[in-house]
This record gives C-alpha cells, sequence and structure tokens, in this order.
C-alpha cells in the first residue's frame, strides 16, 4: 500500500498577464521520492518550481503539503512548514561564514535554538561535505562550494521537501560528481527531492522518477531512462520528428 | 576559414560557459549549433561577437587575431550578431532601426531596399514602433538590422524562440536569400529538423563543450540526440568509474 | 490685474528656466547621469563669457562664438575624465563624482573671481532692461522675451535633431541599448562624449542667459542645480517639450507665491515641485522615460 503523498499539487494555473505558462498542472510527490524534471526552454519547469515553493502563487490549482492547504501561504511560512528551496544562481549570505549561514537557517527557518540549532548545522555540514569550510567566509568559496553551501543552507532549516533550481550547471566532471555524492546523502536522510536539470545525465544518477514539461504541460512521467527515450519527449526538445531515431 | 576559434573558454562569474571551444565556418557555408539550455550556445555566439570577453583562447578572423578587438570594432570587419531575444531598439521604428544599422556598418549589396526586399512583411511596418510588432515581425526587423551592416558573418541566437511555425517558415524563407549569397552563417537551431535542412554543417554543444561536429548529410538525427543529452558518453564514463571503485568523497 | 502679469512674469521665466533645465534632461535622457555640477557649470559659463567682455570690450552675444565651443571641449573632458569611469562603477557613482566636481568647480571660481556678484547687463545696453507694455499694468521684458524664444528655439532644434538627423537616430539607439548598439558598429563611449558636449553647449547657453538677466556668483551653482531638477521633475523626466512647461509651471508658482507673501517665491516653486513629484510617483506608476523606452 502506497504511503499517501507529501505533496500534492492539483490542477496548477499560472498566467503573467496574456501568458500562460502553467497549465492545468498535476504534481504528487511521495515521501523521500527524488524526482527530476527536464524540458525545453520555455516549459514552466521554473515557474512550477517557483509555485510549489511559494515563491508566486498559482493563478489557479492548490497545493497540499502533509495534509494542509498550503496555497495561500509565502515561501518563508512554507519553509517553516517544510519546504526548501535553493536558487540556480547560488546567494549566500556574504560577510558570514558558512557555518553562520547555516545558523540563520537552522535557527529562524529551522525553528532550533542553542546546542540544537548548531548540531543541525553540524550535521547539515557533514552530510555536505562542508565540514573543513565551515570557518570560511562565503563569498570566498568557489563555485561548487557555493551550491553546497546553498542546499546545506536549505538542509538546516529541517525540510521534508527539497526543491532545486538547475543546480547542475558550470561544473567540471568532477565537481558534478562531488554534487551529485552530497545530493545523494541527503536523499538519503529522507529528504524528498524536486530537480529541475537540464544535464540529464546527473539527474540520473540521483532520482527514481522523471517528469517532463512542455509548453506548461507535464508531457511524460515516469522511469527515468524509459521517459527520456520517449519519442515525444525528445520531440519536444528538438523538434518534430527528431524522436524517431534513424 | 573565414572565422575561427581556437580553444576559446568563456565564464560567468565562477561558472564556466564555453570550454574548449573549436570551431570555423567558411564563406557561404551555414553551421548550425544545436545544443541543450545553458549548453553554452549564447554564450559562444556573444563572444565571438565581442560582446562577452574571453577567459582564454583566440577568435581569428581572415586569419587575424580579433581576441581582444571590441565589438562595433568587428562589426567594422564584417561580423554581425542577431542576439538571443532581438533586442531591438523598442522606442524607434523599424525602418529608424535599420537606418541606424546601416549608417555604421559597412557598405555592401545590402541596404534599405534590398533588406526589404528580403523581408516584404517589413514594408508596411516600417513607421511602427519596433516595440508594437509580433514576434515574426519583431525577428525579421532584427536579422535586418544585422543585414544592414553587409556582414561576412552573421550570428544568428534563437531565431524561432517564441514564433508561430507560419513566422519561423516566413523567417528562413528571407535567410535563404542570405545563405547563398556567400553570407558564412552560424546559427542556433532548437528544431533539429530545420537545423538539418538548412545547414551544411553541424556542432552540438554539451556543457560548454563541443561533443559532436560533422557536415549535416554524414550525420544522422539518432547520433545527435545521443550528444545532445550526453547519457552514452556519461553512462560510459560512470560505469568505468564505479568498475574501477573510486572514492568520490573530497 | 497685477495677477495677470506675474501670470506672464512666471511663463517668461519658465523660458528661462527650461533652457537652464534643457541640459541637464538631455544628459539624463541619454546617458542616465544626473550631473550636480550642472549649475555650476552654468555659472562658470557666465563667468567665461564676462571675462571676454572685459577683455575684447565686446557684446557677449559674439562671445558666446567661443565659450559655446569651450563647453563642448569641457564637455568632451568630462565624459572622458569623469562620467566614463564612474559609470562603469555604478548608477549612483556619477552622482557623487558631479557633486565632487560642482565643489571643485565653485571653490575654483571663488578663488579666481573673488567674492562678490557681477553681471552681464551692464554689456548689452538698453536690452537689459528694456520692455515692451502690453496695457498699463502688463508688460514684457524684451531680454526674457528673448531668453523664452531661444528656449523654444533649442528645445525645437534639440528635437528636430533627435528625430530626423543620423546622430540623432545613433544618440536615441545609444541610450536605448548601449550594449546591443555596439553589436551594430556604434562606440557608445564615442556617442556618449558627443552628448555631454552637446548638454554642455546647452549649459553655456543658460550660464549666458543667467548672467544677462541678472547677477551671479561663485556659489550661485548650488540654487541652479535645484531650479533645473525641480524644472525636469516636473515636465517629467527625459521629455524635451516637458521641459518647457515644467520650467512655466515652476516660474508661474514661483511669481505667484512672491504676489502672496515675500518668502513665498522660493516656498511656492518647492511645494508645487513637490506635490507633483508625488502625484507622478503615486498616481502615475512611477518617473516615465520618453527619450529612452525600457525593452520590451
Amino acid at each position: 500500500m502506497q504511503a499517501a503523498p507529501i505533496l500534492q499539487a492539483t490542477g496548477l494555473v499560472k498566467r503573467f498577464q496574456a501568458l500562460t505558462v502553467l497549465s492545468a498542472v498535476d504534481f504528487d510527490i511521495a515521501p523521500g521520492e527524488a524526482i527530476g524534471i527536464v524540458g525545453p526552454n520555455g516549459a514552466g519547469k521554473t515557474t512550477l518550481l517557483n509555485v510549489l515553493s511559494g515563491a508566486m502563487p498559482p493563478s489557479a490549482g492548490s497545493v497540499v503539503f502533509d495534509g494542509q492547504d498550503v496555497t495561500a501561504l509565502g515561501a518563508a511560512a512554507r519553509c517553516r512548514r517544510g519546504i526548501a528551496r535553493s536558487h540556480q544562481v547560488p546567494r549566500p549570505f556574504s560577510g558570514m561564514t558558512v557555518f553562520e549561514n547555516l545558523h540563520v537557517a537552522a535557527s529562524i527557518g529551522g525553528g532550533l535554538a542553542g546546542a540544537a540549532a548548531s548540531q543541525r548545522c553540524l550535521e547539515a555540514l557533514d552530510r555536505c561535505g562542508m565540514t573543513p569550510l565551515a570557518n570560511r567566509r562565503a563569498e570566498t568559496l568557489g563555485l561548487l562550494d557555493r551550491k553546497r553551501l546553498e542546499m546545506a543552507r536549505a538542509l538546516a532549516t529541517g525540510p521534508r521537501l527539497l526543491l532545486l533550481d538547475e543546480i547542475g550547471g558550470g561544473l567540471t566532471d568532477a565537481e558534478a560528481a562531488l554534487l551529485v555524492t552530497a545530493i545523494r546523502a541527503i536523499h538519503a536522510t529522507g529528504v524528498a527531492i524536486v530537480w529541475i536539470e537540464h544535464i540529464v545525465h546527473i539527474l540520473l544518477q540521483v532520482v527514481t522518477r522523471m517528469v517532463c514539461m512542455d509548453a506548461g504541460r507535464i508531457l511524460a512521467s515516469g522511469d527515468p531512462k524509459t521517459v527520456m527515450a520517449d519519442p515525444a519527449v525528445i520531440d519536444a526538445y528538438l523538434g518534430p520528428g527528431s524522436g524517431i531515431a534513424a | 576559414m573565414i572565422l575561427e576559434t581556437e580553444a576559446l573558454e568563456s565564464r560567468h562569474g565562477l561558472l564556466v560557459a564555453v570550454r574548449g571551444v573549436s570551431l570555423g565556418v567558411d564563406a557561404g557555408e551555414t553551421l548550425a549549433l544545436v545544443g541543450a539550455n545553458g549548453a553554452g550556445k549564447t554564450t559562444l555566439l556573444r563572444t565571438i561577437a565581442g560582446a562577452h570577453k574571453p577567459r582564454a583562447g583566440r577568435i581569428l578572423f581572415d586569419g587575424q587575431d580579433i581576441t581582444a578587438m571590441p565589438a562595433y570594432k568587428r562589426v567594422a570587419l564584417g561580423i554581425a550578431l542577431v542576439p538571443e531575444g532581438r533586442r531591438l531598439f523598442t522606442g524607434m521604428t523599424v525602418a529608424e532601426n535599420l537606418q541606424v544599422a546601416g549608417a555604421h556598418g559597412r557598405k555592401g549589396p545590402w541596404t534599405l531596399e534590398t533588406v526589404l526586399a528580403a523581408f516584404p512583411q517589413l514594408v508596411p511596418k516600417l513607421s511602427a514602433r519596433a516595440g508594437d510588432l509580433s514576434g515574426g515581425q519583431q525577428q525579421a526587423t532584427a536579422i535586418g538590422r544585422a543585414l544592414m551592416t553587409n556582414p561576412r558573418v552573421l550570428l544568428l541566437d534563437e531565431v524561432s524562440l517564441g514564433l508561430s511555425p507560419l513566422a519561423v517558415d516566413q523567417v528562413y524563407d528571407s535567410l535563404r536569400g542570405v545563405m547563398q549569397s556567400g553570407t558564412a552563417v552560424i546559427l542556433v537551431e532548437q528544431d533539429l529538423g530545420r537545423a538539418i535542412g538548412v545547414a551544411s554543417r553541424i556542432a552540438c554543444m554539451l556543457e560548454g563543450a563541443i561533443v559532436l561536429q560533422g557536415d549535416a548529410a554524414a550525420l544522422d538525427r539518432a547520433q545527435i540526440t545521443e550528444a545532445y543529452f550526453g547519457l552514452q558518453r556519461h553512462a560510459a564514463r560512470n560505469g568505468h568509474a564505479a568498475q574501477n571503485g573510486q572514492d568520490q568523497h573530497a | 490685474m497685477n495677477f495677470l502679469n506675474q501670470l506672464l512674469q512666471g511663463a517668461l521665466l519658465g523660458g528661462f528656466y527650461a533652457l537652464l533645465a534643457c541640459g541637464l534632461s538631455f544628459l539624463f535622457g541619454v546617458m542616465r547621469v544626473i550631473n550636480l555640477a550642472h549649475g555650476s557649470l552654468a555659472v562658470l559659463a557666465a563667468y567665461w563669457l564676462m571675462t571676454f567682455c572685459n577683455m575684447s570690450g565686446l557684446s557677449p552675444f559674439l562671445g558666446l562664438a567661443l565659450m559655446l565651443p569651450a563647453m563642448a571641449l569641457v564637455g568632451w573632458g568630462l565624459q572622458v575624465a569623469v562620467l566614463n569611469r564612474s559609470l562603469k562603477a555604478g548608477p549612483l557613482i556619477p552622482i557623487l563624482s558631479t557633486f565632487g566636481v560642482a565643489i571643485i568647480l565653485d571653490n575654483g571660481m571663488f578663488e579666481t573671481y573673488g567674492a562678490n556678484s557681477a553681471a552681464l547687463g551692464p554689456f548689452i545696453g538698453d536690452l537689459a532692461y528694456g520692455s515692451w507694455s502690453l496695457t498699463d499694468t502688463i508688460y514684457v521684458g524684451q531680454l526674457d522675451a528673448l531668453i523664452f524664444v531661444a528656449a523654444v528655439i533649442v528645445l525645437g532644434g534639440l528635437t528636430l535633431m533627435l528625430r530626423y538627423t543620423p546622430l540623432g537616430r545613433t544618440i536615441r539607439a545609444t541610450a536605448d541599448d548601449p550594449a546591443v548598439v555596439e553589436l551594430i558598429g556604434v562606440n557608445p563611449h564615442r556617442i556618449y562624449a558627443v552628448a555631454v558636449a552637446i548638454a554642455m553647449v546647452l549649459v553655456g547657453l543658460a550660464g549666458a542667459a543667467l548672467g544677462l538677466r541678472g547677477s551671479f556668483d561663485p556659489y550661485a551653482g548650488g540654487p541652479l542645480l535645484i531650479f533645473a531638477f525641480e524644472t525636469v521633475v516636473i515636465g517629467g523626466v527625459g521629455s524635451l517639450w516637458g521641459t518647457l512647461i515644467g520650467g512655466i509651471v515652476l516660474g508661474v508658482s514661483q511669481n505667484i507665491g512672491a504676489e502672496i507673501s515675500p518668502h513665498g517665491f522660493l516656498i511656492a516653486g518647492h511645494a508645487v515641485f513637490l506635490a507633483i513629484l508625488i502625484v507622478r510617483t503615486y498616481s502615475w506608476g512611477g518617473l516615465r522615460f520618453p527619450l529612452r523606452r525600457a525593452a520590451a
């Protein structure tokens, strides 16, 4: 018997004036599931993430998290409920150390205090492989470490769902491997993950379900390799007729 | 080769967007750049045009090293970029957009008359504000504006983005004339069918590098699709790494 | 009846304010630079004109032929030495650097010319105080009328230049998108230098008008800057004809204020400026910039 989904998005619509970016998207996440979202430019992936994280309200539809309707809640409130999100371009708190960045998240986002907050920070650092960097100033970090800091900071809020927005971009192969290790470690703690990514091969190393979006709708959903081989998915990226291999 | 890049590297802050790219075009050739978002295609075109400074590598035009040359001087040599998102001067009319380019570019066969002959859909819109045009008309104006500088190499970034299929057809019809006139063209195109249909060579980019390059006639769709998503390559590599039992912790 | 006369005087004063403000408006419209040295530069122009008249004994109108090119050169130098670098540092830095230029100019003029106020009136004879009477109580000063006509001609010429000449199109394109204009062969820094030179010529004309219609001293730049600023904001930032309307509104407000109370001149002007600023900000969604439209 399947557990109840941790997040249920029903009939999500998002319009920006005349432009409809999401049309009636239904999206369920099982607890602890890792889902990858792919799709061509303009498919609505980041908008979907924004609506799930609370960065913007949907024009229609609802988001239910842990059985409660959070549609009207903003990002900060959703964070306190357990939905965390990283950004495509890492945004560390400059002038503060890595540990201090995490501490803000653990105390304010996670609602912890004193020793509990520090403990959460240490655990998050360890998961993301950042313990040696704890006292480094955040703005001195390189790209991979900034990305890991983004995730560690999100992890410090104690989420049950982590939303990752194109976190893989611009890394070398070796760095990408380290990033995947960190994400796997986070997933191993039972956090559900929704990950938008263009670099498909690193998604395949982590996710158990793949969703492809095109023109504001979900085009395909299921086993990652099957979805990537789906002619309709290839057509969405490369134009009609591309999905039929020669 | 009229235009060549050698091991070009470009960054956005810490992010490496273009890594070790070496490619070239000949006069009269059309090269299609294919690749997923974030693959580096736009950054590559902007670096060639001079709108983005490279971190390493060289750009050669007619054998001359132009890597350090500012963008406006490259126009005088004969490089023109139609940027992503069109970037028209929205407060000015179509005619003015074309005229201002004609005043500062090279002299040659492309004049207001010949550009309008190639893009007849713009004739009734000459006095319209560029910001009020439809997507297809804006794209035509943007291409026309680049043509007014009489380029020897035309760089086209995402010509079909946001356009209806009919509008894209129209744009490509007009481009046919340009390609046949001996101008070298590098174009970024998401639709593989169109890219194969119009280009003599195709280069596929993945994560900033060129992973596949060859004559359009010699490559098939399956090859390009594989290169596009990069799955085979990385599956092989990761399988290999697992076999060697590599510890991937820092 | 005096009220009508004050309206007319206010409108004519508006011509002077428009002439004063058009350099500021133009520079902001093209380069997004708020030139806080604007007033001081106008005073500098007036002093240079005075030096010419003192040394040659000729009319200030002839002196324009030397002063205006000199101001254009000042503009070129200002762009190359100060504004070009300031702009790279961000949109607020030019405010700081032009503020610094203003202080240097003011004190430099104080060193050179002393504290006494000066005037160009003595060099133009009757024109300085001649007037035509329309009725018993309504009159039009000849100099004021001349300045008003000059303002209209300058604004009209500027508008025509921007709209119909190749240079004007290039300036508008550069103002619209300096990054993209490079892609069609334009060096935006060269265009900025031309724009600043044009703005300084306008400032030179304003300085001449300042000296002819009244007196000036080394520290007169500050209040002038404020009037120019208010005129631009009232009329609409970046709109050239709006500058004329703004000038008239400011001039009329000030004169009516003067009728009501001895201190009313300045207060009425500032009050009207504030009221219009608030209205523009809250009901029209912010200050709009017609010369340079936002990207679609």
